[in-house]
C-alpha cells in the first residue's frame, strides 16, 4: 500500500476520536517510521485544521521525527540521576564510537542516536533505551556490547531481544 | 515439594535481565525434571536487589538477589538440598523471607502494599489483597460523602504541587456539567522518580480503582491516563489491565451494577517534559501543542475540552483507593503537620540501595538516604542531594535533617515535589548541574512565556560567563536578577522553579563556579 493511502486510512480511523491528532501522529510514525512532510496537508484536511496547526503539533514533541531514522533508535538518558552515575561519559563514548551526534543516523542506517530525559529507571542508572527495551547500569563496555548485538545479523529485527 | 518462582517484569527488573533469569529457570527446571510454577510479578521496589527471585515454599517467600542467569543452577540445588551446609540459607544471594528484609520491613506501605506480591494483571489476586474494596464502599456512598472522605483524609496531590485533593474534587462536583472528566497525570518526567511507573506496572488495578472512585465522586464517566511514551512496559500493562477490568465489570457501562458508567483510556504523550504540567497535559490530550494555559479558569471548572476535570497524579489516585478501603482516619493518622498519609520516596542516582520507600511524612532526608540508601554506589562521600526532580533545589549536608514534609521543605526554598531523591557523590560539578538546569528548561520550555523561554537560554550563557570568570561580579548580579525574573514572571513551575537548583547550587556550592572568593549570600 502506498504511504498516502495508508495515512488516509489512519486519518479516517482517528479523526472522530476526541483529541485524536496525537494518537494519529503516533500511528503514522508507527506505520511509516516518521511523519512525512507531505502528509501534513492531508492530515490538516482530515482534521479540519490549518497546516500550520498540524506542523505546530508535530514540531512541539520530541517523539515526532519528520525524516526517516535508522533501523534502531538508541536513546541515552541525560537526566540528573543518570548524570550522577556517569551518563555524560556514556554520552560522549556513544557519540564517538558511533561517529554521530544526537539526532543523526549511522552511515549504515542501523542506529539513530537520541537524547531522552528520564526513562524512570533512576535507581539503576545510567540507563539507555534501545527501541522498546531499557537497559540499566550501562557502562562504555556494555554499550559497545549492546551495539554489536544490534548490528549482528541474527538480531537485526527491530525490537529484537538478545 | 511444589515451588512457585516469582520473577519481576517491571522496567527496572527487565533492564537488569529478569527475562533471561526467567528463561533459565524454565530450562533448568525442565532439565532437572522438577515441577515449578513461574509467576512474573511486579517489583517490590527494592531495585538494588533486582532481579529479585522469590521462591514460595510452604507458604513463605524466600528471596535471592540480585540474580544472574548463571546463579540459577546453584539456587535450584540449594532449594532441593537436604544437606544443611548447602541449604538455601547458605547460598550467597539468599536474603531470607522477603517481607522480613529490613528495607521492606521498615516501610509503612499503604499504596505499595501489593506491589510485587503477585501477577499485576491477576484480578483475583488483586481482590484477595483487598482490591476493589474501596470501590465497593464508594458505590454505597453519595458523591458528596466520597468527596468528604478525601477531604477528611488530608490527602494532597502527590504530583508535586501538593494541592488538597478533596478541595479540587469538591470544585468539580459543584460545577454543573453534563460531561466531566477524570484525568490521571502519568507523565512522570522528573529525574529520580519512578513510583508512578512502579504502581502502574506492579499494581495497575489500584490506579483504575482510584479513577473509578473519582468518577463516582464528581459525576464523571470518562477517564484518561496520560502516560509518557518513555514507559513502554507500563503502557502494555495498563492496556491489558483496563481490558480485563472492563471484562470483569469494574470499568465500562454500569460498573459493579451501580448504574454508573466509567470508561477509561490510556493516551501516550510524545516526549515533552512540560506535559506533566496539568494545563499543558490537557492541551496535549486535546491533540494540541502542550502549551501551558493561564489560570484561571481552573481545570476543575474548565478543563479537558472545556469541561470540569479532575487532574490527579497516579499516586494521588492510588491513595484514593486506600482511603476508601481503610477509611480517611486511618490514612490521616500517618504523617506530620499538614502532610498527611504516606510519601513514596524514590531513592535514585549515585546510591547503593535505590528504590521505592513508602513512609509516613516526617522522616528526615538523612534517615532515608543513609538509613535506606546506605551511602553512594561509588563508595565516595555524598556531596549534594537533589530532591523533587529537575526543578528541585540541591541540598548541602546542613539541610539533610529536614523532615520530609511539604511545609518544612518550602521553608528552606526546596521542595518534595513528587518525592524523587537524586544523590550525587563528591565528583559532581555543581556549576555544570546549574547550567544543566537552565539548559533543560531551554529545551523543554513550552515557549509561551518570555521569562522561561528566553530566560533559560540567557541563563546558560550567564553561567558560562561566570564559570569562565568573565566580568564575574556583574554576571553574578545578572544571574540573580534573571532568577528573580523567572521565578516571579513565569506562567508555570517550569520557568518559575528552574531557579531553585540554580540558586541552591550557587549558594551552597559556590566553589564550583570558579573565581577566587566565595560569594557571600
Amino acid at each position: 500500500m502506498d504511504k498516502s493511502a495508508n495515512i488516509d486510512q489512519l486519518i479516517e480511523q482517528f479523526k472522530t476520536l476526541p483529541g485524536g491528532l496525537l494518537p494519529l501522529l503516533r500511528a503514522v510514525k508507527h506505520a511509516v517510521g516518521y511523519i512525512p512532510d507531505e502528509s501534513v496537508p492531508q492530515i490538516a484536511k482530515g482534521f479540519n485544521l490549518s497546516r500550520a496547526e498540524v506542523h505546530g503539533v508535530i514540531s512541539f514533541y520530541h517523539d515526532f521525527n519528520t525524516s526517516p531514522g535508522g533501523q534502531h533508535c538508541v536513546q541515552i538518558c541525560r537526566a540528573e540521576a543518570c548524570q550522577s552515575m556517569g551518563s555524560r561519559q556514556i554520552e560522549a563514548h556513544a557519540k564517538k564510537s558511533l561517529g554521530i551526534e544526537y539526532g543523526e543516523t549511522t552511515k549504515d542506517g542501523k542506529v539513530t542516536l537520541q537524547p531522552v530525559y528520564c526513562l524512570g529507571n533512576c535507581a539503576c542508572s545510567p540507563s539507555i533505551r534501545i527501541n522498546d527495551d531499557i537497559h540499566a547500569r550501562v557502562s562504555a563496555a556494555s554499550f559497545d556490547q549492546l551495539m554489536s548485538e544490534l548490528c549482528s545479523p541474527v538480531t537485526n529485527d527491530v525490537g529484537a531481544k538478545k | 515439594m511444589s515451588m512457585t518462582f516469582f520473577i519481576p517484569q517491571d522496567t527496572t527488573a527487565l533492564a537488569l535481565g529478569s527475562d533471561s533469569v526467567a528463561l533459565t529457570i524454565t530450562s533448568e527446571l525442565k532439565e532437572r525434571g522438577l515441577e515449578g510454577e513461574i509467576i512474573r510479578n511486579g517489583s517490590r521496589g527494592m531495585f538494588w536487589l533486582e532481579p529479585l527471585l522469590e521462591v514460595e515454599i510452604d507458604g513463605s517467600r524466600l528471596g535471592f538477589g540480585p540474580v544472574k542467569p548463571s546463579d540459577v543452577p546453584g539456587i535450584l540445588e540449594s532449594l532441593n538440598s537436604h544437606d544443611k551446609n548447602t541449604k538455601p540459607g547458605n547460598h550467597p544471594l539468599f536474603l531470607g523471607k522477603v517481607d522480613q528484609i529490613d528495607y521492606l520491613a521498615r516501610q509503612q506501605r499503604l499504596t505499595f502494599s501489593r506491589a510485587g506480591v503477585g501477577d499485576p494483571l491477576c484480578i483475583e489476586n488483586y481482590q484477595r489483597l483487598s482490591g476493589f474494596v474501596g470501590l465497593t464502599h464508594a458505590i454505597k456512598l453519595k458523591s458528596q460523602e466520597i468527596v468528604d472522605q478525601i477531604k477528611d483524609s488530608g490527602l494532597r496531590g502527590r504530583g508535586g504541587a501538593a494541592f488538597p485533593a478533596g478541595i479540587k474534587w469538591q470544585t468539580v462536583l459543584d460545577t454543573a456539567g453534563e460531561q466531566k472528566y477524570i484525568v490521571c497525570n502519568a507523565d512522570e518526567g522528573d529525574s529520580g522518580t519512578f513510583a508512578d511507573r512502579l504502581l502502574m506496572e506492579a499494581d495497575p488495578y489500584q490506579l483504575i480503582e482510584g479513577m473509578a472512585i473519582a468518577g463516582l465522586a464528581v459525576g464523571a464517566n470518562q477517564g484518561y491516563i496520560y502516560l509518557r511514551s518513555e514507559y513502554p512496559v507500563a503502557h502494555k500493562i495498563l492496556n491489558q489491565a483496563i481490558e480485563r477490568a472492563t471484562e470483569a465489570g469494574f470499568l465500562g457501562e454500569n460498573i459493579c451494577s451501580s448504574g454508573n458508567d466509567f470508561f477509561l483510556e490510556v493516551r501516550l504523550g510524545a516526549g515533552a517534559y512540560i506535559c506533566g504540567e496539568e494545563t499543558s497535559l490537557l492541551e496535549s490530550l486535546e491533540g494540541k501543542r502542550g502549551m501551558v494555559r493561564a489560570k484561571p479558569p481552573l481545570p476543575a471548572i474548565e478543563g479537558l475540552f472545556g469541561k470540569p476535570t479532575v487532574v490527579n497524579n497516579v499516586l494521588t489516585l492510588g491513595a484514593v483507593a486506600t482511603i476508601l478501603e481503610q477509611g480517611s482516619k486511618t490514612y490521616k493518622d500517618f504523617g506530620m503537620g499538614r502532610s498527611r498519609g504516606t510519601l513514596a520516596v524514590q531513592l535514585a542516582g549515585n546510591v547503593k540501595r535505590g528504590g521505592v520507600i513508602e513512609l509516613a511524612f516526617g522522616v528526615t532526608l538523612r534517615e532515608v538516604v543513609e538509613g535506606f540508601g546506605c551511602g553512594t554506589y561509588s563508595g565516595r562521600p555524598i556531596r549534594a542531594i537533589q530532591m523533587g526532580g529537575p526543578l528541585g533545589a540541591f541540598l548541602p549536608e546542613s539541610q539533610w535533617d529536614t523532615p520530609l514534609d511539604y511545609e518544612s521543605f518550602a521553608a528552606i526554598k526546596a521542595m518534595i515535589g513528587h518525592g524523587g531523591i537524586v544523590v550525587f557523590d563528591d565528583t559532581v560539578d555543581m556549576a555544570a548541574q546549574a547550567r544543566f538546569a537552565m539548559e533543560f528548561c531551554a529545551v523543554e520550555s513550552c515557549g509561551k512565556c518570555t521569562p522561561c523561554r528566553i530566560g533559560a537560554t540567557r541563563g546558560v550563557e550567564v553561567i558560562d560567563r561566570i564559570v569562565q570568570n568573565q566580568d564575574r561580579d556583574n554576571n553574578l548580579i545578572l544571574l540573580t536578577d534573571l532568577c528573580d525574573t523567572m521565578e516571579l514572571g513565569s506562567l508555570c513551575a517550569m520557568g518559575g522553579m528552574t531557579p531553585f537548583p540554580v540558586r541552591s547550587a550557587l549558594t551552597y556550592f559556590t566553589e564550583d563556579f570558579g573565581g577566587e572568593s566565595p560569594r557571600e549570600n
